[in-house]
């Protein structure tokens, strides 16, 4: 069977899908980049391979996004890379094929991707603040001691939310802790939370943007049914979740893998040895002006494959002579 | 009295020439870098914006190298870059620098001010020196801005964009070498035949970009990313709304720029400080011309575009033409600009599909 793979590498998640000819997802990994992008996509692929193993399935083309996504590209052999907004607006326009906006909220990004007719009219993406992300509700949720799994159910039994200022992830927090120690209970603190957030999220990403139903809700946020619902309740629209809403940026390099070797009739891919290959990455700062660009040098068994990281072109040219 | 003065796109090479011939010895301050923007952030207020940052760097820089004066422009208006030479100035003697601060209002909204100002720089060679060296600064400042502008044009065409930033280059190094009017002509035509030599793909369409913004970030390559080039070499045709030349003109001989002004007028019918109201009209005028898109560029906390950026949802939707704003700061990881401007071309490249199928 013809099959494609994406690849999304984001700061906190790396994810793996594998879909086939119609799109549909056959294999789907979730892992934890933990700062370790080259190892984590080795694990991902290998645990992809397993997943295939007996399945006969032949990879058709492969596709790579995330802030990774260009060290990722050279790594697995991308056919195409791309930013994670075009991927996740591709991938929930394939799943809802009249989605007129997309909502996404990852570890440390949050986008918003407006649709009409199945094309991209406009984005936004967070800029000076991290308020709202996965990051700052995992670390919420440590602080409150509560798995992070739990926290949207206990936001949902709230009947009273509190009122907590989410301009700020850094004055939301002691917002928090005041709210605590007047002895508001957990759940009505955590619901406070999901509106704060949610508040913030369309004033700040979503400033100016017509939200038109249908709304879709991906990134791994989505998992959380309190932001859900804070969400609902926000734009009083019904928001849809997809099934595979924690890798929609790897199903949509997917999808883009699979219109780019339509073409070319040939993947890039270098197969799933790769996750037994010795890469390295080394970097240093170049001296040539007062800039101190940091040159990230990525290699294989040894041999140079990329480089990258200056403002001038002068350490581009191995790029260069792999792409040209 | 060794003067020297901020970088901004290449004004530095009109501004240079102009001073040495009016008989001043000049200190280069280094382009600005890292180091730059360091020296800035440790000694400015935390809330003023990035062009007053790179800017006050700047200036610590070419005191460390032996200035003793700084020129430098003013302004009026609700911007805050208008008291920006005061501010610096203070600061510069807070830090022990007993700089002398030449600060060039516009001549027109304070004459007596600018011209005792400008009557300091004049002084060392006299008057007609200064109508004399004028002429040639002057034509200078045209053909920097002429070609700029053809690079704009050729590089997303060029087969190989770092060929093309060079030969641009050395474009720049003969104008820069010219020493009289007719001089100044003969560079220009020499650098645009060598710039129109470079091998370019004559079937390319590529999508057409304005550049929209305050002045400074839009101007200076460090301060937004070189967003120029990186467009020019992702293959997109990028259109600045500002030039030297023309800024100068408006802004020094006369209330110009009323056509942008009046196209804005609909949407924001008075001055907002700063660029702010051109920034509206711009956008007007891009559409009108048929352009793909506009990339709007401000620092953070500025109050003009922060106004126009307010209104340009609804300029945006009525005028049928994307708008993309990005925020510049401290933040040097240009990987954010990167995403931005790839996943806003992508929008681009499906709109002008779908346009070409209907």
């Amino acid at each position: 069977m013809q099959a494609y793979l994406g690849v999304d590498v984001g700061s906190v998640s790396t994810n793996l899908v594998v879909i086939n000819e119609d799109g549909k997802v056959l294999v789907d990994i979730y892992l934890r980049t933990a700062g370790q992008p080259i190892k984590v996509v080795q694990e991902g692929m290998r645990q992809v391979a397993e997943a295939v193993k007996d399945k006969k399935i032949e990879i058709c083309g492969v596709g790579a996004t995330g802030s990774a996504r260009t060290l990722t590209g050279v790594i697995v052999g991308a056919d195409t890379v791309k930013n994670e907004i075009t991927a996740h607006a591709v991938a929930a326009s394939h799943l809802v094929p009249d989605v007129q906006t997309v909502l996404e909220i990852g570890g440390q990004d949050s986008k918003i991707i407006l649709l009409r007719d199945g094309v991209v009219v406009d984005f936004a993406m967070n800029t000076v603040c991290a308020a709202g992300t996965g990051s700052f509700l995992d670390h919420q949720a440590a602080r409150l001691n509560i798995p992070i799994e739990e926290f949207g159910a206990l936001a949902l039994q709230s009947t009273n939310p509190v009122r907590i200022a989410g301009r700020c992830s850094v004055f939301a927090e002691s917002d928090m802790i005041h709210k605590q120690q007047m002895g508001h209970p957990t759940p009505d603190i955590v619901a406070g939370l999901c509106d704060a957030l949610v508040r913030n999220y369309l004033n700040n990403v979503g400033k100016g943007k017509e939200i038109l139903p249908p709304v879709v809700f991906q990134g791994g946020v989505a998992a959380n049914v309190g932001i859900r619902a804070a969400f609902e309740k926000e734009l009083g629209l019904e928001i849809y979740i997809p099934e595979y809403f924690a890798v929609m940026g790897a199903i949509g390099a997917a999808l883009l893998a699979k219109e780019a070797t339509k073409e070319k009739q040939k993947t890039n891919f270098r197969g799933f040895a790769v996750s037994t290959t010795d890469y390295q990455a080394s970097s240093f700062e170049c001296k040539g002006c007062p800039n101190h660009c940091e040159i990230v040098n990525i290699s294989a068994d040894g041999q140079l494959l990329a480089r990258w990281g200056g403002r001038c072109g002068k350490w581009d040219t191995v790029q260069q002579m792999k792409t040209g | 009295m060794k003067i020297t003065f901020p970088y901004m796109g290449t004004s530095h090479l009109v501004i240079s020439f102009f001073l040495k011939e009016l008989g001043h010895e000049i200190v280069y301050p280094p382009v600005p870098s890292q180091k730059t923007l360091s020296l800035g952030v440790k000694y400015a207020p935390e809330f003023a914006c990035l062009p007053f940052k790179i800017l006050l760097g700047t200036y610590l820089e070419a005191l460390e190298l032996g200035a003793d004066t700084i020129l430098t422009s003013g302004g009026c208006g609700p911007c805050r870059a208008g008291y920006y030479g005061e501010i610096h100035r203070r600061i510069l003697h807070d830090l022990g620098y007993p700089v002398k601060m030449i600060i060039l209002e516009p001549p027109l909204v304070s004459p007596r001010d600018f011209l005792h100002q400008l009557a300091e720089l004049v002084r060392p060679k006299g008057w007609l020196n200064f109508a004399k060296q004028f002429r040639i600064a002057w034509a200078k400042l045209k053909v920097l801005d002429e070609l700029e502008s053809t690079l704009h044009k050729l590089r997303p065409l060029a087969l190989s964009k770092q060929e093309i930033t060079k030969v641009y280059e050395e474009g720049l190094e003969l104008i820069d070498q010219a020493r009289s009017v007719k001089e100044v002509k003969a560079a220009l035509e020499e650098a645009l035949s060598r710039l129109h030599n470079v091998p370019i793909d004559p079937y390319c369409q590529p999508l057409k970009v304005g550049l929209i913004g305050e002045i400074y970030v839009v101007l200076e390559p460090f301060a937004n990313h070189d967003v120029e080039k990186l467009l020019g070499e992702m293959g997109v045709y990028v259109h600045r709304s500002i030039f030297l030349m023309n800024w100068t003109r408006d802004n020094a001989f006369g209330y110009g720029e009323k056509d942008v002004r009046a196209a804005a007028v609909p949407y924001l019918n008075q001055l907002v400080g700063g660029h702010g109201q051109n920034s509206i009209g711009e956008v007007v005028r891009y559409a009108e011309q048929g352009f793909d898109g506009v990339i709007h560029l401000a620092p953070f906390t500025c109050i003009p575009e922060i106004v126009s950026k307010s209104i340009m949802p609804a300029v945006s939707r009525d005028k049928g033409i994307p708008v993309l704003t990005l925020f510049l700061d401290e933040q040097t990881g240009q990987a954010g600009i990167q995403t931005r401007l790839e996943a806003f071309l992508d929008l681009l490249r499906q709109k002008r599909m779908k346009q070409e199928a209907s």
